[in-house]
């Protein structure tokens, strides 16, 4: 018998695929190309206190083999969130996850608190968004400010697990996951966006209306499988990986680097079906090897024990 | 019936050397596109370009769908490559199409260059009722026209180097009807696809006139079914999705 579940602190998982924060909605969007009974987990778009416009357009713009966007954390509001959209997601037997992001440790507190209460099964800290002038990548790239936001968060959320988000714009990414591992993360999930530029050669302008936004999709693959290697080196807390997952190699490549669980985000965008056909190939792939558990794979690559310095 | 089907390419017709008319068969059960709505296309398997590309449905039969195109950039090069019998994936469709034009009143359908492609089957939908204003930059650019003539419907042509049909831009001739059919202006509506600048006059004028109406836009997607927020415009409600909201928006509710 296959077992594809996986744990996430003390949150079981039926298999590792998660959707993406800010790439699936709040779930609903994709009903009609996925069954999310299918999903171990669905990470929804990120919440703040008070809803919040967002960046005005252009807001993406498409790159070789992967996109940029700045958004700008278009979000409903915490109120509306848990009027309108939870009570929708909790419909499915998939595990329930909100992204959330602050302007000070007080308001991630708040959200965090308010969410825990309402019974959701999981909490990421956004610490990375690059596209927002507060908040968000300042707590992401400052290691005492992560040390207290996490803590303090950790101190509201009884029941949820907590996840904190890293950002790829630091020099030491394992250091960034002790930090959230020491002050009370359940677990870590990198990478977010690279922040990343383009400009139009014909008008000279950027060719987003932010200037400068956030780099995802195939492209920034081989950054973030380096990145969780080199967490899930240095945290015993699950690493989950994400960063220009298409299909079930890349998932498993991700496993192979240490990832417990693994999130798709620019690929739904390409195929709305990709969480579900994952969830499908994994079973497959094991099949396929005659391995029985899926955890098994985990941190599996060969080979890469040592040596953890490039040669430039 | 799916949402997100493949579909097998019957053919790939130029219709000039910028513009091809793109003929699809869906090799699953779909659901009838209303006149405006749009259709998200693969134009490669590989990761380059990454995402689908938004376009209008220009008519579907129980035959076939198709699709009308300007070589813009990279993925459009690639849909010129489209040959007989190559299977792509698409979505839709997607989008809420033009409203259904009210009894009385009198559809003025003014297109843009490609934008004929978003209009082309409301003018079929609503012949012998709508007005047609069909303006491009060139005679050659002007697509469709036989097609558009069999619609049996009242069509001003212009062209910008008045190389065939009324010598100007649609707005001069939206003008020029509006003066000359003053009995029929309390009865108009505007339903307009074309370049931003263009839709932005004509709806001016509209406005100026008191003539109710829509618009159908364009921005950048990455999904086109709502979810990923990047195709947004302003409107005097704040910030909508083209893809979901959209295309079509009521003139005066967009931020011009």
């Amino acid at each position: 018998m296959i077992d594809l579940s996986v744990n996430i602190g003390r949150l079981k998982l039926k298999n590792p695929v998660m959707t993406a924060s800010g790439t699936f909605g709040y779930g609903e969007e994709y009903a009609e190309f996925v069954d999310l009974n299918m999903l171990g987990a669905i990470v929804v778009k990120g919440i703040s206190l008070k809803p919040m416009e967002g960046n005005p357009p252009p807001r993406i713009c498409e790159t070789p083999c992967g996109m940029l966007n700045a958004i700008g954390l278009q979000n409903v509001g915490l109120k509306h969130f848990l009027k309108e959209k939870l009570p929708y997601l909790r419909a499915f037997d998939s595990r329930i996850i909100v992204n959330i992001l602050g302007n000070s440790v007080k308001e991630y507190v708040k959200l965090a608190g308010a969410l825990d209460e309402a019974g959701v099964d999981g909490i990421e800290l956004n610490v990375s968004c690059p596209n927002v002038k507060k908040g968000g990548i300042i707590f992401g790239t400052d290691k005492k400010a992560l040390a207290k936001l996490t803590a303090e968060v950790r101190m509201a959320v009884k029941h949820s697990i907590l996840i904190t988000k890293l950002s790829p714009t630091v020099s030491n990414i394992a250091e960034f996951g002790l930090i959230a591992e020491e002050n009370g993360s359940d677990a870590i999930t990198l990478i977010n966006t690279i922040p990343g530029m383009a400009i139009d050669t014909e008008t000279w302008r950027p060719r987003l209306a932010n200037i400068t936004g956030g780099l995802s999709g195939p492209a920034i693959k081989p950054v973030a499988v380096k990145m969780v290697w080199e967490a899930f080196r240095a945290v015993k807390i699950p690493v989950i990986g994400v960063g220009g997952i298409m299909n079930v190699r890349d998932a498993i490549e991700f496993m192979l680097a240490g990832a417990t669980a693994v999130q798709v985000g620019t690929g739904n965008f390409v195929r709305p079906t990709a969480t579900a056909e994952i969830a499908e190939g994994l079973w497959t792939y094991l099949e396929k090897k005659g391995i029985n558990n899926l955890k098994d794979i985990i941190g599996g690559v060969n080979g890469a024990s040592t040596n953890s310095n490039s040669d430039n | 019936m799916n949402r997100y089907f493949k579909a097998e390419i019957l053919g790939n017709l130029p219709l000039n050397i910028n513009n091809n008319l793109l003929t699809l068969f869906p090799l699953e059960p779909v659901f009838d596109p209303k006149p405006g709505q749009f259709y998200m296309l693969e134009v490669s398997d590989s990761c380059n370009p990454l995402l689908l590309r938004p376009f209008c449905c220009l008519r579907k039969t129980p035959e076939n769908m198709q699709f009308l195109f300007t070589v813009r950039g990279t993925g459009t090069a690639l849909m010129k490559e489209f040959r007989k019998g190559q299977v792509i994936h698409m979505i839709g469709p997607m989008g809420n199409g033009y409203p259904e034009p009210l009894k009385g009143c009198t559809p003025v359908v003014i297109a843009g260059g490609t934008g004929i492609a978003s209009l082309f089957s409301f003018i079929e939908s609503t012949a012998g009722t709508c007005r047609v204003i069909y303006g491009a930059k060139t005679k050659d650019e002007l697509l469709m026209l036989d097609e558009l003539c069999k619609a049996e419907t009242s069509m001003t042509v212009c062209t910008n180097d008045c190389s065939f049909g009324e010598e100007g831009m649609v707005d001069q001739i939206f003008m020029n009807f509006l003066r000359s059919n003053e009995s029929l202006r309390s009865s108009c509506v505007l339903y307009a696809c074309g370049p931003r600048p263009m839709l932005r006059t004509v709806a001016a004028i509209a406005i100026d006139n008191h003539i109710k109406g829509y618009a159908s836009l364009e921005e950048n997607m990455a999904c086109g079914f709502g979810a990923c927020l990047g195709c947004v415009v302003n409107t005097v409600k704040g910030y909508k999705r083209v893809c979901k909201e959209g295309p079509v928006f009521p003139i005066e509710e967009i931020v011009w």
